[in-house]
């Protein structure tokens, strides 16, 4: 069967936040640039943002990159590399202003410039005092950053592929990257994209997890296609819980519940937190109380038929301090759990919200493997950015509103990138022999089994399993079976069955293909999490305790180092060391994290 | 809510399969959990994975999920199921044409969107940092820059279904007006011109579809009057 081959100087896969960033750069500097996006570019999941993006602006207080730059490797646990770090922040005033100049609705302080809140971690002075850093949009940055990127976009021309699904990522026989193959949703046809640089902004894999703050569009697609192609994940055992999402929707519940008296309770209406924080109660720290819900409930105290949530009790408050208070939450009680918080206690769980690893990228933007001796040598042709992307910003934990700050800045240097190797480099690379006959072999497969693994029920066993093995806490015996059984649940994700045959539109389809990424990523996670032996950040483990020798869990000695997971080479890890060398300034030493 | 079994009638149509669209009755068991119209799609589509529709955010926010619910277009993510009279009646949204199901071709609506040129204008040279904008004056975008481009509106307007290509629906109007109320935007004469026109923006006659249905409670009407009240000021 012969493909249709489509040429481009740079293919841009996915149109959230971090691919328009670099969609401007692209056709800006006049190159023939396609983007790809499952969904229109507005309704990536960059639209649900809500807090802000981060930038030392010094808007309604003194502040600085620096203090900034601090604040975050404290935050990543002191996983995260200190050049990209550096990088990032000392970029943050530029592409936050570039935002305004696209028309950005920001908020404003009295005397006109944009206004800024203050966010969790983010502190003056090397961690002296909470500081007004978050940019903010009211509690929509999120919607009014993505738009004005799209708006920015037309008004550059920029060509959009909408509602086409990249399939598999397409590399010569020396490594390079030279495109890659897509599907037309409408059509079913499936075409190759050829390319000088491609580059990878699919965002983030939350579908993993059952109870998730994601989109349903956020299946790890970017780091799937990786995977296959033999390009490592790094540090997916990281990912980032909020204690109170609303349970089986996932939107989220502010902490500022709890503030106001709220009360956890688990089947027995049992305020269980006085056993596991005696003193700060439910007002303990985000990674105790996540730990403490997500030991009640697989102990069989949790609340519902299947005895999976926890209850969130305001109904002693007085109506009017919630009406006051917390309005917003009361509709999205009503709204998301039918709830009305007045009256009854809102269904909870701890919710999978961010995911700090991924495709291994420097601070340029350009994907980087291990060769030879090198363990960051770089892969021609190919960059990823975004959520997707593991630059490594975030570390073992990121802190809040630094997401949006990331896909800019990564967004931005990735498209910087391909554009100086563009204008650098030649014609492009030949496309290798049968280069579209792995796409097509997984659809045909999917076209013609019989008798296969339910793509709904495979994917809640795969979301299920990751909950109860690779949640908010972990022990070292759960993570170990939880390995067994996502090994298992990944056969049948590779004998799915669908019974639409259509070409046109078929969703069928495009869920099972999705649900093959998932499972890449959710693999990663759970073997990458196993295979960690110390707490940090995010990761705590129960064999990793608290103690002199190791406070809060963590072992510099052995374990500062970035895992990258390798499921092409029988499920290998090799680590390489964290960069804890900024680019201007003084290594930020190892201390112990507290607030 | 316990479990409780609900009766649909969809919309059904596979341009592969059918050689004209029909009404489908099929019924779903819900969970206790299960709240919200998408909730009781995804059931469905576990039962047959032959249905059809786009969603992707299920909070609201991102505008895929607009269809036609017993008669009245709305989110399907943010629509209680419990309330809807049964058999609850899914269609796709009216007057763009169907590619599958509940799947319609937006190409038109986004055309629209794409003519009043949606994007900030202001040729002065860049200065180092932000444009300066009053409170005030940013207060003026409020109620304009939350549109989630979920057709909804346009959709369920008279005028848009008659003259799709040629009158720029009340979602393209509200974005018009949005750049026009910027005040650091230069080029309200350009956006002005390219709606003086028997159809672009004069087609609209107030009936009001347009703020009845969006689900962000934007209104259109409302932008869509003050767009006229600049053309008559500049012509004064
Ligand atoms: C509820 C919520 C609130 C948040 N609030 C904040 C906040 O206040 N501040 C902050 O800094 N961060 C926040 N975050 C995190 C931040 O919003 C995300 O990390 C970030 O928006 C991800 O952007 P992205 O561009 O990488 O991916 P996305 O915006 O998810 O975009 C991914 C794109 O890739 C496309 N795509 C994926 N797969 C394919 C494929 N196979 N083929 C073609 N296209 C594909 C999609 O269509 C989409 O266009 C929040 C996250 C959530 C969930
Ligand atoms: S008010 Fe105008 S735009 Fe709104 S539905 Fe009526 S005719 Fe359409
Ligand atoms: S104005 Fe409202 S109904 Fe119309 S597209 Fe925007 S959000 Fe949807
Ligand atoms: S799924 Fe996003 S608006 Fe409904």
């Amino acid at each position: 069967m012969s493909i249709p081959v489509l040429k481009f100087d740079a293919v841009i896969v996915g149109a959230g936040g971090a691919g328009l960033r670099s969609a401007i750069q692209l056709s800006e500097a006049g190159l023939k640039t396609a983007v790809l996006s499952k969904v229109f570019p507005t309704r990536s999941h960059t639209v649900a943002a809500q807090g802000g993006v981060a930038a030392s602006l010094g808007n309604s207080e003194e502040d600085h990159w620096h203090w900034h730059m601090y604040d975050t490797i404290k935050g990543s646990d002191w996983l995260g590399d200190q050049d990209s770090i550096e990088y990032m922040c000392k970029a943050a005033n530029e592409v936050v202003v570039e935002l305004e100049h696209y028309g950005m609705p920001f908020d404003r302080t009295d005397n006109g410039k944009i206004y800024q809140r203050p966010f969790g971690g983010h502190m003056s002075n090397f961690g002296e005092k909470p500081v007004r850093r978050s940019c903010a949009a009211a509690d929509r940055t999120g919607h009014a950053m993505l738009h004005a990127l799209y708006q920015r976009n037309v008004k550059a021309n920029t060509q959009f592929f909408v509602e086409w699904m990249a399939l598999d990522l397409i590399r010569d026989a020396e490594g390079a990257v030279v495109g890659v193959t897509a599907m037309e949703m409408e059509t079913g046809q499936v075409v190759i994209f050829h390319s000088r640089a491609t580059i990878f902004a699919t965002g983030g894999a939350g579908r993993i997890f059952n109870s998730s703050t994601n989109a349903f569009i956020n299946t790890g697609d970017g780091l799937g296609m990786a995977a296959r192609a033999g390009i490592p994940l790094e540090d997916l055992e990281f990912w980032q819980f909020h204690p109170t999402g609303v349970a089986g929707a996932g939107v989220l519940i502010t902490e500022g519940v709890r503030g106001e008296g709220g009360i956890l309770r688990n089947s027995s209406k049992e305020r269980f937190m006085e056993r596991y924080a005696p003193n700060a109660k439910d007002l303990a720290s985000r990674d105790v109380v996540s730990r403490a819900m997500a030991t009640e409930i697989k102990e069989g105290r949790g609340c519902g038929v299947n005895k999976d949530y926890i209850l969130l009790d305001i109904t002693h408050l007085d109506p009017a301090t919630i009406m006051k208070r917390l309005p917003g939450i009361r509709e999205i009680g009503i709204q998301f759990a039918g709830v009305d918080c007045i009256k009854e206690p809102l269904p909870v769980v701890p919710t999978a919200h961010y995911q700090m690893g991924g495709i291994p990228t420097n601070y340029t933007g350009r994907v980087v493997v291990p060769k030879g001796d090198d363990l960051a040598s770089v892969v021609p042709g190919f960059y990823a950015a975004g959520e997707c992307g593991c630059a490594s910003v975030h570390g073992a934990n990121r802190l809040g509103t630094n997401s949006l700050l990331d896909l800019l800045v990564f967004g931005k240097s990735a498209g910087d990138s391909a554009v100086e190797d563009l204008k650098a480099g030649k014609a492009h690379r030949e496309l290798p022999q049968g280069a579209a006959e792995q796409s097509l072999a997984r659809i045909s497969a999917l076209d013609n089994r019989k008798g296969g693994a339910n793509v709904y029920e495979t994917g809640l066993a795969m979301r299920r399993c990751m909950q109860d093995h690779a949640g908010v806490f972990r022990f070292g015996d759960m993570l170990k079976k939880g390995v067994d059984k996502i090994l298992e649940i990944e056969k049948a994700a590779h004998e799915l069955e669908i019974k639409d045959k259509s070409m046109a539109w078929n969703t069928a389809r495009t869920e099972a293909l999705e649900l093959e990424n998932l499972i890449e990523v959710a693999k990663a996670t759970m073997i990458s999490a196993e295979a960690r032996k110390e707490s940090r950040g995010a990761h705590v483990r129960d064999d990793a305790p608290d103690t002199p020798e190791f406070p809060n869990g963590r072992n510099d000695k052995e374990w500062l180092k970035h895992t990258l997971f390798f499921p092409q080479e029988g499920n290998k890890i090799v680590y390489k060391p964290v960069n804890m060398k900024p680019l201007s300034v003084e290594t930020i030493e190892l201390k112990t994290r507290s607030y | 809510m316990s479990k409780r079994t609900i009766q649909f009638s969809i919309y059904r149509y596979d341009p592969d399969k059918d050689d004209a669209p029909y009404m489908q009755d099929i019924s779903v068991e819900l969970e206790p959990t299960d709240r919200k119209l998408l909730d009781a799609l995804t059931k469905l589509k576990a039962k047959d994975d032959t249905i059809a529709y786009r969603r992707s955010c299920r909070e609201g926010v991102c505008g895929s999920d607009a269809m036609n619910i017993n008669g009245k277009n709305g989110l399907a993510c943010l629509t209680d199921i419990d309330g809807l009279k049964q058999p609850v009646v899914l269609r796709p949204l009216p007057g763009l044409p169907v590619i599958r199901d509940l799947i319609v071709d937006m190409t038109q609506f986004f055309k629209q969107y794409h003519s009043i040129k949606p994007y900030l204008v202001n040729n002065d040279p860049a200065p180092e940092r932000e444009r300066l904008q009053s409170p005030e004056d940013r207060e003026e975008l409020n109620g304009l820059y939350e549109c989630i481009l979920c057709a909804c509106c346009s959709t369920s307007c008279p005028s848009f279904w008659w003259n799709p290509d040629k009158f720029v629906g009340p979602a393209g109007l509200l974005a018009a007006y949005r750049f026009l109320a910027d005040t650091r935007d230069q080029a309200t004469n350009e956006r002005l011109d390219n709606l003086e026109d028997p159809y672009r923006l004069f087609r609209c006659h107030t009936i009001m579809n347009c703020v009845d249905v969006c689900p962000k409670g934007l209104n259109p009407t409302q932008a869509i009057g003050k767009i006229k009240d600049m053309m008559v000021r500049r012509a004064v």
